[in-house]
């Protein structure tokens, strides 16, 4: 079974059979515009709750991608670094950072449901 | 325009070199040469001299148009600055004679321009003690930090890890403190610009190392409570660095070192009137309290009894080479000249002048922008450009809108506190002709964006290139051609 | 003179308009109501006149008359004319840093071109736009090292310059970073040595090509052998010598420094000098200092522009790269037009001289009776002999008698008292060389 969850810093999980797939919301990709470089995380690199694990770059930002779980990184989108555009057009399919396995779903905590995060989202407006 | 490679041909040439006058056989073995030339221009000194005489007409200089570049203080760079730097006696001169036996001797004229430049300093901003090795504005605060650390290390203070930075300071001062081996906290400002005393109080402390205050601030602005803040940084047992970046606001009228701070650097390139180059070389000076003086970094020049200068090589404290040798002495030797030429009372009427400049300014501009703070500026002015934003026009068209009209842009976006900020820094060279043409010119272009917003969007038209895709490049870096 | 244009007319016209009387009063009203300064020890101000005559004299104070075999990392050579008639240029000398690319197109394409040709120099794919001089450009390859591999651990061999060691080691002082220094010979950095100290905590190898006493070495296996551990090898070089040697991006160096002083740039006792750093693709993004990028404008025209800025202070702050927001762009500028008048062919003309200068002086000086190599099997313009006796004191001598002979290597290296370091240029004549020989025969 497959589950969503966003963070308050724009970053969403899906988790799926005890593994977590991990990128950055629309709302966040359109707020930093053109995204110019990701730098990705290290696969088999052991990451904690809030470690960075990636940076996202446009021309004049640079926003850091916090890990919102626990685990080993296992894949990274490797696409990203040819075409770090993926990320404004798909930031929550084919423009996804990277997959952690070894995680503790206990972690998730109190991130948000989509819905929460859309009302969430309305409350930033 | 066509790259100086793309020009040429095989077999041209632009220099010529003395004869082989001994016998042509070297000692780099065969095993060990590269294979094939470095791929160098092929042309003659005229091809040369045309592409870049070409290139520099690309350029918007001081010496060109008006450069109200807030916080980069583009004020006249003297042309007899550039006469005694090129003065063979200075530019010959190899770095390491004066470590050879009988070789401090014979640059005894250099030492003392380093030795009178220190002491000038000194006397115009108020501290014990000087080093001119810093390399750049931001050189020079790594030096002041690593000094700061050396002082908690002397003093076996090994707590003392946080630097306090205010939130408007230029990005340069958290960099700097990391580099220098700190951990940084931000200190809010209050509405009026200046340091919120009370959030300062909550993060003092016995892990403080000091407070790290752009003076004046990044908003352009003199913080009256600034003997109070040293004073409660002092009773937290740290120290108080004073980036002087806008020194040129209160030169000869404020000294730093007697006011509460401990050590300071100033932008050789900015008050001093030497030339920001493109970008560089810039120099640093770094300036210290007495309790900061063992730090300094080696070599230091001194003066003997009889009148000679020395360098000492060996002081136990010090936190050692920060530079190859004497700082970057050929603007040293810039800014002692303009030192010399304006004296105690020419220095005096540099802040004065510049300051009255930017407050006519904002004076003039303020009913067109909007204003974070509401009251007179040291010698720059921030407007926001937020009415315009709101129609579509931003800071940035606003900018290139500008350069259209003969000026350069003042520095956008920064402070990063101030939304759509545009920073406007006359300098006391400017006249005031001068800066009513460029009032003029914005309001000519602020009345634009309710008239015709479309023509200030499509800015500029007069230049060699138009608007660069800037995603493009930082996407797929094209940095050189080989 | 203070450089004010303003009359007493124009300042009282803008008081009123400020609504200010005068001075003293906006001063009060801007706040700044500390204590005014006295400044009694500033003299009165000069005019030019007096200002040149002034500098004339000290700069009269100084020897350039010497004839100078002294080296070691800052070298004499010939600067043609152009060069300094470019840089003087106030459209590139009176310009700031090119943050607005379509005023700045002049700056912009000279830093681009300046890449270029430093690229094609040391044989690296990025240079960026320069940095403060050749130690700190050290200094910044250790730290990128540092950031990419995670490592914190960087050996360093005593055949790189001792000047910009003292540098490492005072900036590294509160950064928990372990330099670990490896003895060196003249001839041969103790390469296996620095190999030795290579563990899985090395973020970095750093060695200097040609090596600080002149020498050139194989570097390719070893590079190799550095990247097995998962570390990077990082070269400090000459310019000029790469004119003849194969450049270190074919050696397999992952960073490359250079102080750039010797490619158009006068010594200036001491500054401003020429900061080099040459990467590989991989370390592109995390590379310290400005870089100006290609890319076209709204019509599809080609132009220049700073790019990757993400890595700068003004953008990261405290995660920045560096601390650096400057390049010393004039001074590049001058490294530009310099190679441009070279040129190719006179590019190796110019190393050859240094080259065979260098070889005959050798030559000589080692018929000196006392005198003996250290090393020297392969060196490019500078190489060390033994003298019978202290060599500070020899240079000494022979500083009264008009020559700066070499660098005396006991300063830095306490078992090398007797050792001087000789350098030769283009500028050194078959004369010099020979009356140098005679005047080293007549002291001993």
């Amino acid at each position: 079974m497959k589950m969503k969850y966003y963070s308050e810093a724009h970053e969403w999980i899906m988790i799926k059979d005890n593994e977590a797939t991990i990128g950055i919301s629309e709302y966040a990709a359109e707020e930093l515009g053109d995204i110019t470089y990701v730098e990705l995380p290290i696969e088999e690199d052991d990451v904690t709750v809030g470690d960075t694990i990636g940076v996202i770059e446009s021309v004049k930002a640079a926003s850091d991608v916090y890990s919102p779980i626990g685990g080993t990184v296992t894949e990274v989108n490797a696409e990203l670094e040819d075409n770090p555009g993926l990320i404004n057009e798909s930031a929550e399919k084919e423009g996804w950072i990277c997959k952690l396995a070894n995680i503790d779903v206990a972690e998730i905590g109190d991130m948000m449901t989509p819905d929460a995060y859309v009302k969430y989202l309305k409350s930033l407006d | 325009m066509k790259l100086i490679f793309e020009k040429g041909k095989k077999g041209r040439r632009g220099s010529s070199l003395p004869k082989m006058d001994v016998p042509t056989k070297n000692a780099v073995p065969e095993k060990f040469k590269r294979k094939q030339a470095a791929n160098l221009p092929e042309v003659s000194e005229q091809d040369v001299v045309r592409h870049y005489t070409l290139l520099s007409r690309k350029n918007m200089g001081v010496d060109t148009n008006f450069y109200p570049l807030g916080s980069c203080t583009m004020k006249y760079n003297p042309k007899v600055n550039e006469r005694v730097a090129s003065l063979p006696g200075f530019t010959e001169l190899h770095p390491l004679l004066p470590q050879l036996r009988r070789g401090g001797a014979l640059t005894q004229g250099a030492l003392e321009v380093i030795y009178e430049t220190q002491r000038l300093l000194c006397e115009l901003l108020g501290f014990s003690d000087c080093t001119v090795q810093p390399l750049a504005g931001a050189h020079g605060e790594l030096t002041g930090v690593m000094l700061m650390a050396a002082y908690h290390k002397g003093r076996k203070d090994h707590a003392r890890k946080v630097l306090l930075i205010p939130d408007a300071a230029h990005g340069t001062n958290p960099a700097s403190a990391m580099v220098g081996g700190f951990i940084t906290q931000t200190v809010a400002s209050d509405d009026n610009g200046n340091v919120d005393i009370e959030d300062l109080k909550s993060h003092l402390g016995p892990d403080t190392a000091g407070l790290m205050l752009t003076c004046p601030n990044t908003l352009g602005l003199f913080d009256p409570n600034i003997e109070e803040i040293c004073e409660l940084v002092h009773k937290a047992g740290g120290l108080n660095y004073c980036d002087g970046a806008n020194q040129n606001a209160v030169m000869g009228r404020v000294t730093p070192g007697t006011i509460g701070f401990d050590v300071m650097h100033v932008n050789i390139h900015k008050s001093f009137s030497t030339p920001h180059g493109g970008g560089g070389p810039g120099s640093g000076p770094v300036l210290v309290g007495e309790c900061l003086v063992p730090y300094l970094p080696v070599s230091r020049v001194q003066k003997r009894d009889d009148g000679t200068y020395t360098l000492r090589y060996h002081c136990a404290d010090s936190i050692g080479y920060i530079a190859p040798f004497y700082g970057n002495f050929g603007i040293i030797l810039r800014a002692y000249a303009y030192m010399l030429t304006l004296g105690r009372e020419g220095l005096k009427r540099v802040g004065e002048n510049a300051v009255l400049s930017a407050n006519y300014m904002r004076v003039k501009l303020a009913p067109y922008f909007d204003q974070q703070v509401d009251r007179p500026c040291m010698h720059e002015c921030v407007l926001s450009a937020t009415p315009q934003a709101k129609k579509g026009v931003h800071a940035l068209d606003i900018a290139k809108a500008l350069i259209d009209r003969g000026f350069h842009p003042p520095t956008m976006y920064f402070p990063l506190i101030v939304p759509e900020a545009l920073m406007i820094e006359p300098t006391e060279t400017e006249s005031k002709e001068t800066l009513d043409e460029f009032i003029e010119a914005l309001i000519e272009i602020v009345n634009l964006v309710d008239t015709d917003p479309e023509s200030i969007i499509a800015c500029p038209l007069t230049t060699p290139i138009k608007r660069l895709d800037e995603t493009l490049a930082a996407r797929k870096p094209n940095l050189a051609d080989v | 003179m203070p450089y004010i244009a303003n009359t007493k007319e124009d300042q009282q016209a803008m008081f009123e308009t400020i609504g200010c009387t005068d001075f003293a009063d906006m001063w009060r009203k801007s706040q700044v109501v500390v204590p005014e300064p006295a400044l009694a020890n500033i003299p009165e101000g000069m005019s030019e006149f007096e200002v040149i005559s002034k500098l004339r004299q000290l700069a009269s104070k100084n020897a350039t008359e010497l004839h100078t075999f002294l080296g070691a990392g800052y070298y004499d050579h010939i600067i043609p004319a152009a060069v300094s008639e470019i840089s003087s240029r106030s459209e590139f000398y009176t310009a700031y840093t090119p943050y607005q690319p379509e005023a700045s197109q002049g700056t912009l394409q000279a830093i681009y071109e300046y890449q270029s040709m430093i690229c094609r120099l040391t044989g690296m794919p990025v240079s960026n736009a320069s940095l403060y001089d050749g130690g700190t450009a050290l200094f910044e390859a250790m730290m990128l090292a540092i950031r990419s591999t995670r490592r914190r651990q960087v050996v360093v061999s005593e055949a790189v310059s001792p000047i910009f060691r003292e540098m490492l080691y005072a900036y590294s002082s509160n950064l928990n970073i372990e330099l670990i220094q490896i003895p060196s010979g003249v001839d041969d950095s103790s390469q296996k040595a620095l190999l030795d100290a290579v563990s899985d905590r090395t973020a970095c190898v750093i060695v200097q090509y040609p090596n600080f006493f002149g020498t050139i070495e194989a570097w390719e296996k070893f590079n190799e052998k550095v990247h097995a551990k998962k570390a990077l090898s990082v070269c400090s070089t000459y310019p000029i010598s790469l004119a003849l040697l194969t450049p270190p991006g074919e050696l397999g160096f992952d960073i490359v420094t250079a102080e750039g002083q010797s490619l158009g740039n006068s010594l200036n006792f001491g500054g401003p000098y020429l900061g080099i750093m040459a990467v590989t693709t991989k370390l592109m993004r995390k590379m310290p200092g400005r870089v100006c990028g290609r890319t076209v404008d709204s019509e599809d025209k080609d132009g220049f522009v700073l790019t990757l800025q993400t890595r700068e202070q003004h953008i990261r702050r405290e995660s920045a790269m560096s601390n650096i927001c400057s390049n010393e762009s004039l001074c590049a500028l001058n490294a530009l037009v310099y190679m441009s008048c070279i040129g190719k062919e006179g590019f190796i003309q110019l190393a050859e001289l240094c080259a065979s200068k260098a070889a005959y002086a050798r030559e000589l000086l080692l018929a000196i009776d006392g005198v003996e190599a250290v090393g020297g099997e392969a060196f490019f313009n500078e190489f060390v002999i033994q003298l019978p006796c202290d060599a500070a004191e020899v240079v000494g001598k022979l500083i009264d008698k008009g020559f700066a002979a070499g660098f005396p290597l006991g300063r830095y290296y306490p078992d090398r008292k007797n050792q001087l370091l000789v350098a030769l240029t283009e500028k050194r004549t078959k004369e010099e060389i020979k009356s140098l020989a005679t005047a080293l025969e007549a002291v001993l």
